[in-house]
C-alpha cells in the first residue's frame, strides 16, 4: 500500500481528503504509482505528468523522506518506506504564481 | 415563466447565477471547483441542461468539465489534446519559430444543434472539437495548415483561439477568431479556412493591413443575419457585411475604440455593445467611469449607458467573453468584471445593477433563457 498526500488543487478535483491510499502490482516508482493513482481517478490524468510524453508537469514536484524525487527516472525505486507504506508520497505544487 | 441563468467563470473558480425572468432577484450558487481557473462555461442551445466547462491551472494544465443537470453535479470528461501530426512552429515575441503546444481551452462553443457535439478553441490557437460529449477531441488541422500558421504571434494574453461562431444558416460555416492572427471562417465544415482580415488596419504590425496578424479580441453575430459581424480589436470596432470578406470601421464616437467585450442585441441585430477600455496599456475605463456604449445603428453612433454603473474610481477591466444577452422579451445585457462584479441589465442597457460584487476577477459570462 502506497500513502500518497494530495496538493489541494487535486485533491478538489478528484474529490478525496489529503491523503489517498493505493495498491500497485509489482515495483514502486513513480511510474507504477502514478500511473495507479491515475488508473483509480482517471479525472487526475494529465493534471500531474503529460498524457503524451509522461513528463512531470514543470509546476509538480515529488517529496518524500525529505528528498526532492522529482528528477529521477519515473523508472527507479521509491525509497522503502515509501513502498511499505510508513512514508508518504508527496505531490507538491509548486510555490509560484502568489 | 421563464428563468435566466447566468454562467460565470473566474480565475478562482465557476459560480451559477439564477432567476426567475424578472431578474430582480438572484441566487448565487458556487463557488465549482474552487480555486481553479474557469476560462469559460457555456450550455448547449440543443440541451440546455447540458453545460460545458473549461477549467484550468499553471500547476496542473487542463480539465474540460461536463454537467448533465444544469450545474449542479458535474464530472471531468476528456482533457487530451492533441495537435494533428506534427505542430510546427508558429512566431514567438521576439520573431523567432516556437513548436505549438498546448497551454488551454479558452472558448467552449456548443453545437447548435447536437449536445454531444461541442467546439474548443485553445491556445496556442486552434481548432479541436468532440462529437462525444466531450470525451475525445479531434483537431481541425486545416486552420493552422491553410498557409499563414508560421507567421502567426501570440497576444499578450498568449496565442490563443478565443471566438468561436457557428453559423445558424449554414452548418458547414465556422468563424473563429485568434489573438494574435486574426479572424478566420471556413464554408466546408472546417476541413479549409481562410483570413477574413480585409479592411482591418493595425498600426502595430509591420504592414497594417497584412493578411493576418491583427489582434482581434472578440466578434459577434446576430443569428437572424449570420452575414453581419461586428469585432472589436485590440483598437478599432469593426462591421462586416459580408460575412467577414471585408471590414469596416464603426467606431464612430465611442471615447476609446480599444476594448475586449461585445455582443449584440438578442431582438434587434443592430444594436450592439461595447466596454471601452482607455487604451492596451491602461486596462481600465477612461476616466475611471465605467460605461457600457451602446449603438442602435450598427455602429458609429454611440451613447454611454451609466445608470447602476460606477462613474468614478473604476478601475476594473471587462475581458473578451464576459458579457453576453439573454433573450427574454425584454432583452438582459451582462457583463462581468475583473473587480469581481457581474452586472444586469433588464431593459437592453438602460439601468444596470450588480448581482453580485465580490467573486474572484471575472473571465467569462454566458447567459441561458430557459423556458
Amino acid at each position: 500500500m502506497i500513502r500518497l498526500i494530495l496538493p489541494a488543487h487535486l485533491r478538489i478535483l478528484a474529490g478525496v481528503g489529503t491523503q489517498v491510499e493505493i495498491e500497485i502490482d509489482g515495483e514502486a516508482t513513480l511510474r507504477s504509482v502514478l500511473g495507479a493513482l491515475e488508473a483509480r481517478y482517471p479525472t487526475l490524468r494529465g493534471t500531474i505528468r503529460d498524457q503524451v510524453t509522461g513528463q512531470r508537469r514543470p509546476f509538480v514536484r515529488f517529496f518524500a523522506c525529505g528528498e526532492d524525487l522529482s528528477h529521477q527516472s519515473p523508472d527507479a525505486l521509491l525509497p522503502e518506506a515509501v513502498a511499505s507504506g510508513a512514508e508518504p508520497l508527496l505531490l507538491v505544487g509548486a510555490i509560484a504564481g502568489g | 415563466m421563464s428563468k435566466v441563468r447566468v454562467l460565470v467563470g473566474t480565475k478562482k473558480g465557476a459560480f451559477i447565477l439564477t432567476s426567475d425572468g424578472k431578474r430582480k432577484r438572484w441566487k448565487v450558487a458556487g463557488p465549482h471547483f474552487g480555486g481553479w481557473e474557469m476560462y469559460h462555461l457555456k450550455g448547449s442551445p440543443a440541451e440546455p441542461n447540458r453545460l460545458y466547462a473549461s477549467q484550468s491551472s499553471g500547476w496542473h494544465g487542463q480539465v474540460i468539465q461536463r454537467s448533465d443537470d444544469g450545474g449542479k453535479t458535474w464530472a471531468p470528461v476528456g482533457n487530451k489534446f492533441t495537435y494533428d501530426g506534427v505542430p510546427g512552429t508558429h512566431q514567438w515575441y521576439d520573431g523567432t519559430p516556437r513548436p505549438w503546444e498546448f497551454k488551454r481551452v479558452w472558448h467552449l462553443e456548443p453545437s447548435l444543434t447536437d449536445p454531444d457535439t461541442v467546439y474548443a478553441g485553445i491556445e496556442d490557437a486552434a481548432l479541436f472539437r468532440s462529437t462525444d460529449a466531450g470525451q475525445t477531441w479531434q483537431e481541425f488541422p486545416g486552420l493552422r495548415g491553410h498557409g499563414s500558421g508560421p507567421h502567426w504571434q501570440p497576444g499578450a494574453g498568449g496565442m490563443c483561439l478565443h471566438t468561436i461562431i457557428l453559423d445558424p444558416s449554414d452548418a458547414a460555416r465556422i468563424f473563429i477568431a485568434i489573438s494574435a492572427a486574426g479572424a478566420f471562417r471556413t464554408d466546408d465544415g472546417g476541413v479549409t479556412w481562410r483570413p477574413i482580415n480585409r479592411g482591418l488596419r493595425s498600426e502595430y504590425i509591420p504592414d497594417p493591413t497584412a493578411e493576418v496578424g491583427h489582434c482581434v479580441h472578440h466578434v459577434a453575430m446576430h443569428p437572424a443575419r449570420p452575414r453581419v459581424l461586428f469585432m472589436q480589436k485590440h483598437w478599432d470596432v469593426m462591421r462586416s457585411d459580408d460575412a467577414g470578406d471585408s471590414w469596416h470601421e464603426v467606431s464612430g464616437n465611442l471615447p476609446s475604440d480599444f476594448g475586449f467585450a461585445l455582443d449584440v442585441h438578442a431582438h434587434e441585430p443592430d444594436t450592439i455593445y461595447v466596454v471601452p477600455i482607455k487604451s492596451d496599456s491602461e486596462h481600465y475605463p477612461p476616466e475611471g467611469k465605467l460605461r457600457v456604449y451602446r449603438s442602435r445603428t450598427g455602429g458609429n453612433e454611440w451613447e454611454a449607458l451609466t445608470r447602476g454603473l460606477p462613474q468614478r474610481n473604476c478601475y476594473v477591466n471587462v475581458l473578451r467573453d464576459a458579457m453576453a444577452v439573454d433573450s427574454l422579451d425584454s432583452c438582459g445585457v451582462y457583463f462581468g468584471t475583473t473587480g469581481g462584479q457581474v452586472y444586469a441589465s433588464s431593459d437592453s442597457g438602460d439601468h444596470w445593477a450588480a448581482i453580485v460584487r465580490d467573486l474572484p476577477a471575472v473571465l467569462s459570462v454566458e447567459v441561458q433563457t430557459l423556458p
